[in-house]
């Protein structure tokens, strides 16, 4: 089914989902969304399900015409999307008709904003997902971002008779002052206290070398105890590598599967999706915390996704009643 | 003393839903088997919460659900398999694969190079390197991209100091010690040598990829004919 006519790609807009699961040790990346928060919401206030593929905008909005009557939601970095010229809200299920515009204004905080289409996109699943890994020409609309005249293509499912909308106090409020959590390792031997001191002190700024696959930071460098090689082992979101030039570089979910840098620490679950509404010039400061530390925000994340699933899903039912 | 073969590992924590297993910090054929043993034995035992096994050239990534089942548990259930795990002289015999690769020429641009640089000629370089087997380390730098070892000391050659934007795929191409092969076109500081006609990865199979860890791979040179010949199949059979 047809749902949008891309008039406009805007800056970087590709299709994602929560990634392709499994196939690391084939040199294949997670990909996928890279604030799972922001896509995970956005899907559940269109009541789909929370992987289902969205669209991933980077810093500016495409234009998309309505090819169908249909229902969306709009989450991540505030941008002030309008149908048809008039502003309307994020994080909160909007109805479509045939014919209407979508279009976005100049991206307020944040980087990338996620559009939730009822039902889904439905691009073919590759390996799993429709995650588009542009590097490897895979997923999304054949390995690409979107280009205009694009069609965006959805599943026939019946729209919801009821509006969502995400709690003011859950929406994440992006800064360009980013505090990550890391758990120290794998490779945090190989640094000197006084290495690891600067790490964990510093601000670190995004320089313009930041993209899907991870961003390099700019800041006091960081001193190896020797080497700063290692023979090559795998890497995930969120781990932060440092190369004999002391800057660190964060890995995203673009990143190629394996690399040769130690890895100093690795940024928690639960800060990934902060992490990946970071742009050029934003700061980051990293700050160590326990394993257990760890799991309990892990745990509060999901609660919340969860939360708000189980209210929409109360709301869907009172209204059918 | 069958448990003596992994006391060397550390159990590193990697982020709160991943652990490392290391067995060492070179390429070697004994961590790197030690890696694939663990990988086999912890697929086979279906512990809950793992998610994900990634091998590498010498250390186990384990990607899990922190939600089902702790850090310290995990590694307290992986030690424990680390010693159920028998002599390393009992590796499974991988699959043998051979590459067909037209060397030289316009496909291996840095043949001529290597053999300069020592004092060999193309010819000589060539039967050096199919004359012996590799073992794949790893996959890993693009999807497909195998890792292969070890090169010959007589043409083991650095990278490029610039690497090239763009080496065609299908490129096979040395680094030091290693050799690989490029399943796609991508940015790169391998010297080429030569170029094959198989295609490395396939997202549309399972297994996506035509190598795995542990596979043996043999390289078999071809004519330039041949090279174009099976290309032209390959297309066919892709449209069929």
């Amino acid at each position: 089914m047809n749902v949008f006519n891309v008039l406009k790609p805007g800056f970087f807009t590709t299709v994602q989902d929560l990634g392709r699961q499994g196939y690391l040790k084939y040199g294949v990346p997670i990909s996928g969304a890279m604030d799972t928060f922001s896509l995970t919401a956005a899907n559940l206030l269109v009541a789909n399900n929370p992987d289902n593929a969205c669209l991933e905008i980077t810093l500016i909005g495409p234009e998309l015409q309505a090819l169908t009557k249909t229902q969306i939601a709009i989450t991540g970095g505030a941008i002030s999307p309008k149908i048809n010229g008039q502003n309307v809200p994020m994080w909160k299920t909007l109805n479509i008709q045939e014919g209407d515009i979508i279009s976005f204004g100049k991206m307020e905080s944040g980087c990338r904003v996620y559009l939730s289409i009822r039902g889904g996109i439905n691009t073919p699943l590759v390996l799993g997902s429709r995650s588009t890994y542009v590097r490897g020409g895979i997923g999304g609309i054949n390995g690409r971002q979107l280009k205009t005249g694009d069609i965006i293509e959805g599943s026939k499912t019946p729209l919801l008779k009821v509006e969502y909308k995400m709690p003011e106090e859950l929406v994440p409020q992006f800064t360009n002052h980013i505090k990550a959590h890391v758990i120290m390792g794998p490779q945090d031997d190989m640094f000197t206290e006084e290495g690891i001191n600067t790490f964990l002190s510093s601000h670190y700024k995004v320089t313009s070398e930041a993209d899907r696959m991870g961003y390099r930071l700019e800041g006091p460098p960081i001193e190896h105890k020797a080497k700063a090689e290692i023979v090559s082992d795998a890497l995930l979101p969120g781990a932060i590598q440092v190369p004999k030039n002391g800057k660190p570089i964060v890995i995203m979910r673009d990143a190629q599967t394996t690399g040769g840098y130690p890895k100093i620490a690795v940024t928690i679950t639960s800060d990934l999706s902060m992490l990946g509404q970071a742009k050029p010039n934003d700061a980051i400061e990293f700050s160590k915390i326990t394993m257990t530390e760890a799991r309990e925000k892990l745990r509060k994340y999901y609660k919340v996704l969860k939360n708000s699933s189980n209210m929409f899903a109360r709301s869907q039912w009172q209204n059918k009643v | 003393m069958k448990t003596e073969q992994f006391a060397t590992a550390r159990h590193l924590p990697f982020g709160d839903n991943a652990l490392l297993i290391e067995f060492g910090d070179i390429i070697s054929l004994e961590v790197n088997r030690k890696v694939i043993a663990l990988s086999e034995a912890l697929t086979n035992a279906w512990i809950q919460g793992i998610e994900e096994l990634v091998p590498t050239y010498r250390s186990l990534l384990v990607r899990y659900d922190a939600l089902k089942i702790g850090y310290e548990q995990l590694v307290f259930r992986i030690k424990d398999i680390e010693k159920t795990l028998k002599e390393l002289g009992t590796e499974k015999v991988g699959r043998e694969i051979t590459i067909p690769v037209v060397y030289g020429g316009e496909y291996g641009p840095d043949l001529s190079y290597i053999a300069q640089c020592h004092g060999l000629t193309e010819e000589q370089v060539v039967k050096i390197h199919s004359g012996r087997k590799y073992r794949v380390y790893m996959l890993g730098f693009v999807a497909g991209f195998p890792y292969l070892g070890e090169v010959a000391d007589e043409i083991a050659t650095p990278r490029l100091e610039t690497p090239r934007l763009k080496v065609p795929a299908g490129s096979v191409g040395i680094a030091e010690k290693q050799t690989g092969i490029y399943p796609c076109e991508a940015p790169g500081g391998w010297r080429i040598i030569g170029r094959t006609p198989l295609k490395l990865f396939n997202p549309l199979q399972q297994p996506p990829t035509l190598l795995k860890p542990g596979d043996t791979v043999k390289f078999k040179p071809i004519s330039k004919g041949a090279y174009t010949l099976f290309s032209e199949e390959r297309q066919r059979n892709e449209r069929l």
